[in-house]
């Protein structure tokens, strides 16, 4: 009996390759741009078999010039074409700021609204395994400091899949970051390319206690945490945000306003990170509403370091999480780690994450 | 002289004398306060523009740098909504939010300046590159000054387009001035620009930047050869801007100019240089001359009549 499209598994690296695949097949302007997009490792699998199947004048690698191709891009989404590009790094994309920011940003803007820039850049971002302090960082919230930029943060298949739909058709630049840890994951995705609506979380569980506000991989700790505290009589609200910029923030609000309790998971540095973002307009806004004060996890303020005898605690993971949330309930801690046991070693998802990048 | 030569001087000349005295008019005006944003003119540069202008058909695309106003006039924008963007009202070609260093005529392919110095450079290399992949025979010219070739970006936008053969020009205006640095203190003397564009696969070839006609008859060839396929060029113009680096003024007083160096270009003035060694009908010369101020005062009219934006339109278009 053939799968049905419900019952059909791909991970979240092939949910991107397919979503690519099937919006270059339906729209001809749908460019494929990136160091690596042509090799035989095809970005983690994102790229595999593109350009066999749509040549090289719509699918190629590229030289090793971030700000020039992010330019070149701009440039031929100005002219009607929509290129998605890949960075096998976020780091890397810091060469292309000024074409990012002086040039994808405000070209709609600053030209009174008669170009639009359908551009859609794919940063893979990590954590662990050795990445160290030039291959980890999770610069999101400096992207969605930008007006005019959409920032797309993705933590299942089937959302890489139909996130990615949604940024490719959106006719305003969009980053969109892919977590390293996540690619190898795989769920149901469904056949048909229906893109998501940016801008809207998405409720990955649902209780009255406490609300956790997560995005990207931290969602799936989020979710190992929750799990666990269900079983200690603690109901949380999972709330994956899923897009950046623009934020859903009426999501927020409801569940910051239904549960009165606020932990909010960030992936990146603790200053000036979305989770102050997060924090600061629940307060001002609906402090009344809160039975405790909100709380954050972030990364310390520290760059990443390399060594394993550095890592250990410095990420956020689904132990601290729950711990967090059962002393915001006031509860005892007492078999947390008995019950969410950290990876070993502390620097990959699983041990199936076997490296080298 | 031949009619056909006679025209061709004609349309070059008109073209600089119109350049040239909107921006003496805005340089007349600025003192009034109205125009609230920097200007950076043109003024002893407008002969590789005008060369464009004869070549350019409105398919092909251009962008240019903060000092684009001969550009985007050469291009075919409209007169009257540049002056009112430069006057920040709504009827300007780029609704108010972007005044003199952001002009854009989308309807004659002038897609854009920018006010970061090398900034369009590969934003003109993707619109060449995308005139590429939908096969449309048009160019993509890329107005940039010696400042910006030494930005790591144009290395790397120039890589890309001889890489790809991509059916772009390079029109590089080389002034000897960033901001108020001569080529000297920035470029060790024996190296050339038209040098490096060669080393990076672009051809390349230097003009004098004053002189309109050899300006003209550069560009028509190349822009002909990449027409035909041949990929991306690099002309340099060798030229000189005679008012300040920003704002309307003469700023010879500051001293970064070596002794004499002003009065030499002055000199060599573009339009005065045509003027001495063509034939031209004072008549005609009076009728254009009259034609241009009708048309600028009318610009300048339009531009002060125009409404500011409403306050309420602040936050429209910055998604699309």
């Amino acid at each position: 009996m053939p799968e049905s499209n419900d019952d059909r598994v791909l991970t979240f690296a092939a949910a991107i390759n397919e979503a690519t695949e099937q919006a270059m097949a339906a729209d001809p302007t749908v460019l494929c741009i990136g160091l690596g997009a042509t090799d035989p490792g095809g970005v983690f699998g994102t790229t595999k078999g593109l350009v066999e199947k749509f040549g090289s004048s719509r699918v190629f690698d590229g030289p090793t010039s971030e700000n020039a191709m992010t330019g070149i891009a701009v440039g031929a989404a100005l002219a009607g074409l929509k290129p998605v590009m890949t960075h096998q790094r976020l780091d890397f994309f810091l060469l292309a700021m000024d074409q990012l920011i002086n040039s994808a940003a405000k070209w709609h803007y600053m030209f009174g609204g008669q170009f639009q820039v359908p551009l859609t850049i794919r940063l893979v971002i990590g954590r662990g395994w050795g990445q160290g302090p030039t291959h980890s960082q999770n610069l999101q919230a400096w992207f969605a400091h930008i007006p005019g930029l959409k920032v797309v943060v993705p933590s299942s298949p089937v959302d890489a899949k139909q996130l990615l739909l949604a940024s490719i058709h959106d006719p305003n630049p969009v980053l969109f970051l892919e977590h390293r840890w996540l690619h190898n994951i795989a769920d149901h995705v469904p056949v048909e390319a229906t893109p998501a609506q940016l801008g809207k979380a998405r409720l990955a569980r649902i209780g009255d206690d406490l609300t956790i506000v997560a995005s990207g991989y931290l969602t799936l700790e989020a979710i190992r945490a929750v799990d666990y505290l269900s079983t200690r009589g603690v109901a949380c609200d999972v709330l994956d945000l899923r897009t950046l910029h623009p934020l859903d923030w009426p999501a927020v609000h409801a569940s910051a306003s239904k549960t009165g309790r606020l932990l909010v998971l960030d992936s990146g540095a603790l200053t000036g990170s979305i989770s102050g973002e997060i924090v600061a307009r629940v307060a001002s806004e609906q402090f009344s509403e809160l039975r405790s004060p909100p709380r954050r996890l972030a990364q310390p303020d520290i760059p990443e370091p390399t060594s394993l005898g550095l890592i250990q605690g410095f990420h956020v993971r689904s132990q601290q999480i729950a711990s967090e949330a059962l002393d915001i309930m006031g509860l005892s801690l007492a078999d947390v780690a008995e019950h969410l046991v950290a990876p070993e070693p502390a620097d990959a998802p699983g041990d199936w994450f076997r490296g080298p990048f | 002289m031949t009619t056909a030569e006679s025209s061709t001087d004609q349309r070059l000349l008109a073209s600089m004398l119109r350049i040239r005295m909107v921006e003496q008019t805005i340089a007349d005006r600025y003192s009034e306060q109205e125009m609230r944003c920097p200007v950076h003119l043109s003024i002893g540069q407008e002969a590789p523009a005008a060369a464009m202008s004869l070549v350019a058909e409105p398919a092909d695309y251009a962008v240019s740098t903060h000092r684009g106003h001969a550009h985007y006039l050469a291009k075919g924008g409209d007169l009257s909504r540049m002056i009112a963007e430069i006057y920040g009202k709504v009827g300007g070609c780029s609704r108010g939010r972007g005044g003199s260093m952001h002009l854009a005529d989308p309807s004659v392919g002038f897609m854009g300046t920018s006010a970061i110095v090398g900034n369009s450079i590969p934003v003109g290399v993707g619109l060449g590159m995308a005139l590429q992949i939908k096969a449309q025979p048009n160019v993509s010219f890329v107005f940039l000054g010696d400042g910006a070739t030494e930005e790591g970006v144009f290395y790397e936008s120039a890589n890309f387009a001889a890489l790809r053969k991509l059916p772009v020009i390079f029109m590089c205006e080389n002034n000897q001035y960033s901001v108020y640095s001569n080529l000297e203190e920035r470029q060790p003397a024996s190296r050339r620009i038209v040098e490096v564009a060669r080393a990076l696969g672009v051809p390349a070839l230097e003009v004098d930047g004053n002189d309109a006609r050899a300006s003209h008859v550069t560009v028509a060839n190349v822009v002909a050869q990449t027409r035909a396929g041949a990929g991306p060029a690099l002309i340099e113009f060798e030229t000189h801007r005679l008012r300040e680096h920003c704002g309307p003024n003469w700023d010879d007083e500051l001293g970064y100019r070596k002794p004499g160096e002003l009065a030499s270009w002055l000199k060599r003035d573009p339009i005065k240089a045509l003027l001495d060694s063509g034939t031209f009908d004072p008549e005609w010369i009076e009728s254009t001359t009259a034609d241009i101020r009708t048309e600028i005062d009318a610009a300048f009219r339009f531009a002060k009549n125009s409404p500011y934006p409403d306050p309420a339109e602040l936050a429209e278009d910055v998604y699309a």
